[in-house]
């Protein structure tokens, strides 16, 4: 095994989807799912475009209705249930000049206080910690639709580990970001899982990025055709099969690979 | 000098214009208030259109015999904004369409049916309203109003707010954006009808959007958006209306212009760096 957990305390806390089924006006998008996702790894879903993964996203988010089970259990197994779901979308609908503060933002999602008034002392304080998860302390007094694509990235993924998840849900995050704004979130990416022991799962298009950090990559295409490591998969023949002007033959390298660092 | 004292005084000795008086310093911030999340959610067009077709929710009051329209109204108003919410919903025809096809047709529906026996110009008030007109009556109606939408605001804001940024986000932190959005239509609804005797359907949206709409120009954080919004609207409403006395106008067109001014300012000020962060 490539993943031992030698830096989680637990990795026997998991998230389960068992025979997780979406019909979408009589189309049937998603068949049979099946997947264990461990704490402290990251799984990436690939897959053609309009195989399913944003429905699967919609499903872990209870957005559209779904026939399986997707259960949470932690290591000891005295909680049991639904997991908390940190979710970071591709972008925010706000427009440029929407006077919201990423301040506003945090109060509008996390509590109950009306953001419209003076949020107090302490109240900021817990924002900014927040934000310094991800190293974005100081935009917090920015307008959230005055953000590049990297800082927006780093708000929503430390408004989505406000309050801490058991399951991480990264939907393409890579949009509008350098080469290196890219690196770095990976990078940080991976220490969250390392330091707070949580599951993520994540969808992209960046195979490079899921053969060096993702422990476990899931092939969609409707139904499940590959999972396990990234090695495995990109080197079956269904992989193969999908994406032909990637794989090389045999050897489970991919082109363009040697672009990254 | 005595001009400036009569301004500011001399209305103060006829009755009426003291009952309108108290009714726009509730009306002010209740205006400004709401506008901000219909600008923010982008149904500035919604309520315009709902302000237009309110014609027929005016002509099914006349025609059930009702006293006077109101109930008829909110009752339309309501019907009209979960219609307008559930056509929107199955996205079949992008939605200022929807909206335009339902702001039209609810216009013309009600100056049809007003105009039945050859009589329109007797509602033809209804058009730019007349906040002289005002009883003790609504300003209960007025206070009731604005005390349901601070509530509204109070429980609701946050998940608005959220769903504005962004719905996905919302919606997995347990915000039933759909069900918000609908209820917001109906207050939005029902104020906006309820209004319309006193400021007319032509002038009703231009109050609803401009504080706002200048509130915007200058704001960078919600709290300010809001101070900004209502502290104008009520300003503007004041001025406004002491003006439209003055001058001897119809008073929501006058408050109208001076929110206009007051859109223009903000524009002036923006444009000179009041908002100065890094823009980005």
């Amino acid at each position: 095994m490539r993943h031992e957990h030698v830096n989680s305390p637990c990795g026997a806390c998991c998230t389960q989807f068992k025979h997780l089924t979406v019909t979408l006006e009589g189309f049937s998008v998603l068949e049979d799912i099946s997947m264990h996702l461990h704490c402290g790894e990251m799984t990436a879903v690939i897959g053609p475009n309009g195989a399913g993964k944003t429905t699967l996203f919609q499903a872990l988010l209870r957005q559209i209705p779904y026939r399986g089970e997707i259960t949470f259990s932690n290591a000891e197994g005295s909680r049991v249930g639904m997991p908390r779901i940190g979710y970071v979308p591709q972008y925010l609908a706000a427009e440029r000049l929407a006077p919201a503060s990423v301040q506003d933002f945090f109060i509008a999602a996390c509590s109950r206080f009306p953001a419209f008034l003076p949020p107090g002392k302490r109240r900021r304080k817990a924002i900014e910690e927040a934000l310094a998860r991800t190293g974005a302390q100081q935009l917090i007094d920015r307008r959230v639709g005055a953000l590049s694509g990297g800082e927006t990235q780093r708000v929503l993924l430390a408004l989505a580990l406000t309050p801490m998840p058991d399951l991480l849900l990264l939907d393409e995050p890579v949009s509008g970001m350098d080469a290196e704004g890219l690196m770095s979130f990976y990078r940080r990416l991976d220490e969250l899982r390392k330091e707070y022991d949580i599951s993520i799962l994540l969808s992209s298009h960046d195979f490079a990025f899921v053969r060096r950090y993702a422990d476990k990559a899931a092939l969609l295409d409707h139904r499940l055709l590959a999972f396990g490591s990234p090695d495995e998969v990109f080197a079956g023949e269904t992989f193969a099969a999908l994406f032909p002007g990637v794989a090389v033959e045999g050897t489970g390298k991919l082109a363009g690979e040697g672009a990254q660092p | 000098m005595t001009f400036l004292t009569d301004f500011f005084w001399g209305w103060t000795q006829y009755g009426f214009m003291r009952t309108a008086f108290w009714a726009v310093l509730l009306i002010g911030p209740l205006y400004g208030l709401l506008g901000t999340m219909a600008v923010d959610g982008r149904m500035a067009f919604f309520s315009d259109s709902l302000g237009h077709s309110a014609m027929t929710g005016i002509a099914l009051g006349v025609m059930l015999g009702l006293e006077t329209p109101a109930w008829a109204m909110i009752g339309y108003g309501i019907a009209y904004a979960l219609l307008l919410t559930y056509v929107k919903a199955r996205g079949a025809a992008s939605t200022d369409t929807t909206i335009g096809v339902f702001s039209a047709t609810g216009l013309a529906l009600g100056v049809v049916l007003l105009s039945r026996n050859g009589g329109f110009a007797k509602y033809s008030g209804y058009l730019i309203g007349d906040l002289l007109a005002i009883e003790p009556g609504d300003i209960a109606v007025a206070a009731v109003l604005l005390a349901v939408t601070v509530l509204f605001w109070a429980l609701f804001y946050n998940g608005m707010l959220l769903a504005s940024i962004s719905a996905p986000v919302a919606a997995s932190r347990g915000v039933r954006v759909r069900a918000l959005e609908t209820a917001f239509s109906c207050l939005l609804a029902v104020v906006v009808m309820l209004s319309i005797r006193w400021v007319g359907t032509l002038m009703l949206n231009a109050m609803l959007v401009l504080p706002a709409a200048s509130a915007r120009n200058l704001a960078r954080s919600v709290r300010q958006y809001h101070l900004i919004s209502i502290v104008l609207s009520l300003v503007c409403l004041v001025v406004g209306f002491l003006l439209s006395f003055a001058w001897g106008t119809a008073s929501g067109a006058t408050i109208v212009l001076t929110l206009a001014v007051g859109y223009a300012l903000s524009l002036f000020l923006r444009s000179h760096g009041v908002r100065r962060e890094g823009e980005g």
